[in-house]
């Protein structure tokens, strides 16, 4: 059985070395193709030749959208939990706040009537978020240990509430006919309509890469330094010369952002928002997905937002002995998660500065004893 | 006075870490801070570097009061501390370790200078350049932390348990590079539990004793005190 496991290991292993040494031209193009790949997988003409990886029991491209979300979120809290090491357990609250945003400065069941274009509610809504986020973060990232994870599993929480029961915010009436983002075909048609998905599936998609990149481009800077520093040792850092608190609240920050600017895209997909679109449970599939997928690795919080809300998906529409298998879809997905941190709890794939902190961590516990 | 710290006490929670506690550290001086298990040497070290905060007293360096001022500001003053046992980043690999602590550090050129001091100062460190930190032994571990202080070119330099959990060679080893750090024009605020080796490098020293000095004095006089054998270096 180990020595199955060591082999499976060593081989990604080995497909990570060959990537890393490959030449550069080789992985641009393999990039490119990836990247190709994937705007082109909405498609019906497509998809249609890709066997089983198609859900029989929704529509493909509107399950590609909201994979899509969940890989940006995914993305996000990576920022806050893999690069500063910040347990966030309420992430979902800030893509919450983007979205209401959204809806109450254009719905018109909004009680204040501004009715403003989508475009131009998107920054107001990553600006509020990012503010929300430094005003959850300033009193607590002070303090070390669990109270970060608690403010922000009771802000969640707060948020949904406050979502349900207020007036203000709809509860689960909620708002409708939320503006969809500008654009025109040639021939007058709305670009991004009612029935096709792709359009927001694309849009997604170019925005993920566009964070990935600003994300990437960060972490290889002294900020990026700053927030592994204090991931691994917070005191060494501080001793280092790290401003600790202030790069701690940057990465909060940065993660409620892009949180505020995936509701931002939920709303105007989906033209209606209530209530029941923010529970709990989200806040803890993202978390998972980031950890599943290597937390502290950009590449693997992709994979890991995206096989995790894929996986959800799949099993919509699957019958076993008469079983409808989507209403297990949890016990499937923890079953999944529980084996993983037994085999591989760094994550799927984990960047290798965090693969030698668990050894680390590991050599720690058994010096321990 | 480099460094002054006036009747300094410190708490943790309702228990009393330190109490009033004042020491100096001249420029160009090795001082040695020793004490058994307890005796508050480590929070000593904490209250210095601001990773903990006083109660009252005050502590001043280079004649400005530094009670109040952040950690990483105290860096950019000039007070590097090499944390005790495991202060390092296990992630990261021993060039990034030492460039983390070059972090408040923006010449260049002067960086790279640093570098080449501390990777000749500690060679084995330059044959593990590329490994991670984590994957280090204890006394390589420890050569790293004190390489690291120094690439942020500190006035003082605070070393917490240098030899902790080494080899009797390294511990020689240690303070011999100790000496010569020293000696290139850094001053040295040593902790330690090896008061031999301690008490034989440093000009001066203090005996703390539960969150209190009992005595101070060279570190010659310190040697030949009969209490002081008699508690700390196993000699009736």
């Amino acid at each position: 059985m180990t020595t199955v496991l060591d082999k499976l290991r060593s081989g990604r292993e080995a497909v990570g070395e060959r990537w890393h040494h490959a030449p550069r031209w080789v992985r641009w193009v393999l990039l490119a193709a990836l990247i190709v790949f994937f705007y082109a997988l909405p498609n019906k003409e497509f998809y249609q030749y890709l066997g089983p990886i198609p859900t029989p029991g929704a529509n493909f491209t509107q399950v590609l959208f909201t994979i899509s979300i969940y890989v940006l979120l995914a993305v996000g809290l990576n920022i806050v939990v893999g690069f500063a090491g910040l347990l966030d357990l309420g992430y979902f609250g800030f893509f919450a706040v983007g979205a209401y945003t959204v809806a109450v400065l254009t719905s018109p069941s909004s009680d204040i009537k501004t009715l403003w274009p989508w475009l131009l509610v998107v920054p107001i809504a990553i600006g509020l978020t990012m503010v929300s986020g430094v005003m959850l973060g300033t009193p607590t990232l002070r303090l070390r240990g669990d109270y970060l994870a608690l403010v922000t599993l009771g802000f969640a929480e707060m948020i949904r509430i406050a979502a349900t029961s207020s007036t203000f915010l709809k509860g689960q009436r909620g708002f409708n006919q939320i503006p969809h983002p500008p654009g025109e075909y040639a021939d007058g048609k709305p670009f991004f309509g009612v029935l096709d998905a792709r359009p927001y599936y694309w849009l997604v998609l170019t925005l993920i890469i566009l964070v990935v990149i600003g994300v990437r481009n960060l972490t290889h800077s002294r900020v990026g330094r700053a927030w592994i520093s204090i991931r691994e040792d917070e005191d060494a850092a501080q001793l280092m010369g790290v401003p600790t608190f202030k790069f701690k609240l940057w990465a909060f920050a940065a993660g409620a952002a892009i949180a505020g600017l995936a509701g931002a895209l939920f709303a105007g997909k989906q033209n209606f928002v209530n209530s029941q679109n923010f529970e709990l449970l989200n806040s803890i599939i993202i978390l998972a997905a980031v950890i599943f997928g290597g937390s502290g690795n950009i590449v693997g919080a992709i994979v890991g937002g995206g096989l995790v809300a894929y996986m959800i998906e799949r099993f919509r529409g699957i019958e076993l002995f008469g079983i409808e298998l989507y209403e297990y879809r949890f016990l499937f997905f923890g079953l999944v998660l529980v084996v993983m941190m037994i085999f591989r709890p760094q994550g799927l794939i984990p960047n290798r500065r965090r693969a030698a902190e668990f050894k680390d961590r590991r050599k720690e516990v058994i010096v321990g004893e | 006075m480099l460094l002054e710290i006036e009747d300094v006490s410190l708490l943790y929670g309702r228990i009393q870490a330190l109490h009033g506690i004042s020491l100096t550290v001249a420029e160009g001086e090795i001082v040695a801070l020793i004490g058994a298990n307890g005796a508050g040497k480590s929070t000593t070290m904490r209250a210095i570097s601001g990773i903990r905060p006083i109660a009252s007293g005050a502590i001043r360096f280079n004649g400005e009061d530094i009670s109040k001022l952040r950690a990483d500001l105290r860096v950019r003053r000039g007070l590097c501390q090499a944390p005790e046992g495991r202060g390092i980043f296990p992630g990261m690999t021993v060039l990034e370790n030492l460039d983390m602590g070059a972090y408040t550090r923006r010449d260049r050129a002067g960086i790279a200078q640093d570098l080449d001091r501390v990777l000749t100062l500690f060679p084995r460190l330059a044959e593990r350049r590329k490994q991670h930190g984590g994957t280090l032994s204890g006394g390589e571990q420890q050569m790293l932390a004190v390489g690291r202080a120094l690439m942020s070119r500190p006035k003082l330099l605070l070393l917490d348990e240098p030899s902790m959990g080494l080899a009797p060679m390294l511990i020689q080893q240690i303070f011999t590079i100790i000496t010569e750090i020293n000696q290139q024009g850094t001053t040295i605020l040593l902790v330690e539990q090896n008061a031999q080796q301690a008490l034989a490098r440093a000009h001066r020293a203090y005996v703390l004793e539960t969150g209190r000095i009992v005595k101070a004095g060279t570190g010659a006089e310190l040697l030949h005190d009969p209490a002081v054998k008699e508690a700390y270096l196993g000699v009736a």
